[in-house]
């Protein structure tokens, strides 16, 4: 057990791993992305409700799902960097902390654009809305101390406890539309319940979910590369790994 | 299908410009961030061989780095 664990943690272990994932990845992200998104805009149903405009839900759900459960990951590689020392789990952080910004800003961009036709305004301060800005903001932050501190392990450690002092925001973006009255509707998954939508909506919604999971685990293996190849540099395996590249 | 035409599909029956804006956004950002990670993944890749093949080139025959070398200027204290 402990000899898997150390091996994980091995940076040259991680990038041949990777590299042999990455294909897989980006293939299957594609893949569910396309199908996912050309049923939700062209085939899927329109709301009673809401019209068209609902159709935004393919691309915002996923963006907001990502962007909390990428929190809650660099939150779990925060632990294990402050418990165990272990320098990938830092690399992680550090790689997907821009994807989470990103994603963070697309849920928040939609989410107004949807909000404008839907609820008349493109943006309200209430509970749900406001929670997503801050962890827009958490982003920011983890990306600004990293950049901040120039010593490697100083940095690690900082941003993992900023980090971790970030994740009360989760639960409270997850179930501030059932503690507060907000004009957010409430969550379209739960692992309980069955859909409240048809399947005509929700299996593509899926799709694009799983989609954007494997699209960020493709972009995480990529950046956690690059990374480790700054900090590796001057290593063997770095040396023997860049020119063989260059010879094939 | 659920439109009857092309141009229904792009109007949305008036919710076009929403739902197409955020496609648009979404699709532009997505692209972008592979992009600029593969190429700042390139560019480091092409660092680092510069770095071992200047070594090598340096260092021939002995796997010893070449160490720093600083230069004393003289700096006038006027």
């Amino acid at each position: 057990m402990w000899q898997i664990f150390h091996k994980l943690g091995s940076p040259k272990w991680f990038f041949g791993i990777a590299t042999r994932l990455m294909p897989w990845l980006l293939a299957g992200a594609l893949a569910f992305l396309a199908v996912g998104l050309v049923w939700g805009l062209a085939f899927a149903p329109k709301d009673y409700l809401q019209g068209n405009s609902y159709r935004i839900i393919f691309i915002h759900v996923p963006s907001a799902f990502l962007a909390q459960s990428v929190y809650v990951m660099m939150a779990t590689a925060g632990v294990v960097t402050l418990v165990w020392r272990m320098k990938l789990a830092d690399v992680f952080v550090k790689a997907v902390a821009p994807i989470g910004l990103v994603l963070t800003f697309l849920a928040l961009f939609t989410g107004a654009v949807w909000g404008k036709p839907t609820w008349g305004t493109w943006w309200i301060w209430d509970a749900r809305l406001t929670s997503m800005l801050i962890l827009l903001f958490l982003y920011g932050g983890v990306i600004a101390l990293d950049r901040a501190i120039n010593d490697e392990k100083s940095a690690a450690r900082a941003v993992a406890v900023l980090v971790l002092v970030g994740v009360v925001n989760i639960p409270i973006i997850k179930y501030s539309v059932e503690w507060w009255n907000t004009l957010h509707q409430p969550a379209t998954f739960t692992l309980t319940e069955k859909p409240s939508m048809p399947a005509e909506m929700w299996v593509p919604l899926l799709l694009s979910v799983l989609g954007l999971y494997l699209l960020f685990g493709w972009l995480a293996c990529l950046r956690m590369q690059t990374e480790i190849l700054v900090r590796e540099q001057r290593t063997r395996w770095v040396k023997e790994h860049v020119l063989a590249r260059r010879a094939g | 299908m659920a439109f009857d035409s092309l141009t229904a599909f792009i109007a949305m029956e008036g919710h076009g410009p929403y739902v197409w804006a955020c496609y648009g956004v979404f699709f532009l950002l997505v692209a972008a961030m592979m992009v600029w990670s593969l190429r700042r993944h390139r560019a480091v890749l092409q660092s680092c061989r510069r770095v071992h093949e200047t070594a090598d080139d340096s260092g021939r025959g002995s796997a010893q780095p070449t160490p720093a070398t600083f230069t004393r200027v003289k700096v006038s204290q006027d």
